[in-house]
């Protein structure tokens, strides 16, 4: 599938829920249930350090896509991670760069992606587009 | 300009209806204001004077000879007597109103540069915010000076027999926080003070955290030098005052350069202003000066005997019912603390059950609180911190207490 459509495919599941409650708790079993990182890529390489919460990402090249995983001490955080690993896990570097994460506001959660959160959030999602240049810049 | 802040006997019900903002809601919820520490909320009394202000009375002050110039720094002029009675200081122009208490303890802090020599020493406490860390370092770096640190024990209370071992002939300085923002103990200043005295050591007291509390008395306590910032005493956001004894003013140098805290300038020579007008470089926050005036009266007509009496009614209840929550650990359970609660849950990041909180229309603070050596001495990323003021109630706190149990229930 591609971005876009993984994206609609979210939406559509979360345009199931009633109320903040059952979205939340979604999140909430998203991050409880994805075993996001191997536990040697936990180290301060791969750390980004929001003031509240730390993220951990990693990312490979496998074939022609980039694969990434991720971790956060916050679980709220690490469901937010689940779903972005969803989207741009396993996609060609050059997709990712042109890719967007509109579809976050779309599914009520744009709080979470508020620069001034300082939860780690937004800076992982640069580093993910750092991490597809860099690939995209390797295939060049 | 009127300002009626008439509580003669405490009913926080009418007290609530002062607060404007108290009434709106946040994700659907009425709004909970439970991050009294981080700023406080306006009365209307305060948003009356401010607007008022910039209705009628803006101008420069200090220096034009019109009407409205004249006016404005009456107003100006008479928050600052406002600010020296409310702290007891012997004379105006030893209150000094600065952009809040970092800008305080800076102006200090780079005043020592000049008084200070390698193997002279800091003292400051392990329970402070950042803001109260980095500018003693930085004069220490300048200096040559030692930074010593006062150590606390597990209930978040300076170990006070470390602190008379710190203290010698060496300490010019100590600087402590009478009341930590993030746990809230309150630190014994008085004692404090007169051993850093008997040393020679000058002391500098931050009284962000306490002013909205407790009414300070600089004679009394006989401190040197206390910083404190309107915006937590019911005042705007960008105004605070510096306190210092005449003598120990006189010693420091001026922080800025700039109008207002000049005598004579000529390319060969500038002579400084007197005090205050040598620390104040510059057009200051005169609306802010004044609404901080308006709110020290505000604050003392409802009375700060009533007020702390109140909050500690609060405090004691939230701590009763949050205590029966399972897995929940209050960080800070000093003898002596203030209207804080700083909390975790067993195996839940403070993050989440802040979030969740959010939803519930609860206003509180995660994270480290601007203290990672306190996070660090618990061994813990951070808190959730409740922090209450006196037209908070205990309904309010009911409710808290059921969201922290369902954001348990959510998170588990």
């Amino acid at each position: 599938m591609t971005i876009a459509e993984i994206q609609e495919e979210i939406i559509d599941e979360f345009s199931m829920f009633d109320d903040w409650e059952e979205r939340y708790q979604y999140m909430i079993d998203l991050g409880k249930s994805l075993p996001l990182i191997d536990e040697q890529y936990k180290t301060e390489d791969h750390i980004i350090k929001g003031c509240q919460s730390k993220v951990w990402v990693h990312a490979e090249m496998d074939n022609d896509k980039v694969e990434f995983t991720a971790d956060s001490d916050a679980i709220i955080t690490k469901g937010i991670i689940a779903i972005l690993i969803r989207v741009f896990s396993n996609q060609r570097p050059k997709d990712i760069i042109k890719s967007n994460t509109d579809f976050i506001d779309q599914i009520g959660l744009k709080e979470h992606l508020s620069p001034t959160r300082a939860n780690g959030l937004v800076s992982m999602i640069k580093q993910i587009k750092m991490y597809a240049i860099a690939y995209q810049t390797q295939l060049n | 300009m009127k300002n009626t802040g008439d509580h003669t006997t405490f009913n926080v019900d009418s007290i609530r209806k002062d607060f404007p903002i108290l009434n709106r809601e946040v994700n659907g919820k009425p709004l909970i204001y439970f991050d009294n520490a981080a700023t406080s909320q306006t009365p209307q009394q305060v948003i009356d004077v401010i607007v008022d202000y910039y209705s009628n009375y803006n101008a420069n002050i200090h220096r034009g000879v019109h009407t409205l110039s004249q006016e404005a720094t009456d107003l100006y002029e008479d928050a600052r007597l406002k600010i020296q009675r409310h702290i007891n200081a012997k004379h105006s122009y030893e209150t000094i109103l600065t952009s809040g208490t970092t800008h305080g303890i800076n102006l200090v802090a780079n005043g020592f540069t000049t008084l200070l020599k390698k193997g002279d020493e800091v003292i400051v406490s392990a329970l402070e915010h950042h803001s109260n860390i980095v500018p003693w370092q930085m004069l220490c770096e300048r200096t040559g000076a030692t930074l010593k640190v006062i150590p606390m024990n597990a209930k978040g209370e300076l170990i006070l027999n470390d602190y008379d071992a710190l203290l010698s002939e060496n300490t010019k300085l100590v600087f402590v926080n009478h009341i930590s923002n993030a746990l809230g103990t309150i630190n014994p200043i008085a004692q404090m003070i007169e051993k850093a005295h008997q040393v020679g050591a000058a002391v500098l007291i931050d009284g962000a955290q306490s002013c909205p509390h407790i009414k300070p008395d600089v004679q009394a306590l006989d401190v040197d030098f206390y910083v404190a910032s309107a915006h937590k005493m019911c005042g705007p956001t960008g105004v605070g005052l510096l306190y210092g004894k005449e003598a120990w003013l006189e010693k420091l140098p001026p922080y800025q350069g700039g109008g207002e805290m000049i005598d004579q300038v000529t390319f060969e020579e500038t002579t400084y202003a007197g005090l205050p007008h040598k620390f104040e470089a510059g057009t200051p926050n005169i609306c802010g000066g004044i609404a901080f005036g308006a709110a020290v009266d505000y604050m003392n007509a409802i009375g700060f005997d009533a007020i702390s009496a109140y909050e500690h009614e609060l405090l004691d209840y939230a701590t009763e019912q949050l205590t029966h929550i399972e897995g929940l650990k209050i960080y800070g359970t000093a003898e002596e603390k203030t209207s804080v609660i700083s909390f975790n849950i067993d195996g839940i990041h403070p993050y989440d059950i802040g979030t969740i909180l959010d939803k519930l229309g609860i206003a509180v603070r995660t994270g480290h609180h601007c203290a990672q050596p306190i996070m660090d001495f618990f061994k813990i990323p951070g808190t959730v911190r409740a922090s209450f003021a006196f037209y908070n109630t205990k309904a309010e706190i009911d409710t808290l207490v059921e969201g922290v149990k369902k954001a348990k229930m959510m998170l588990s």
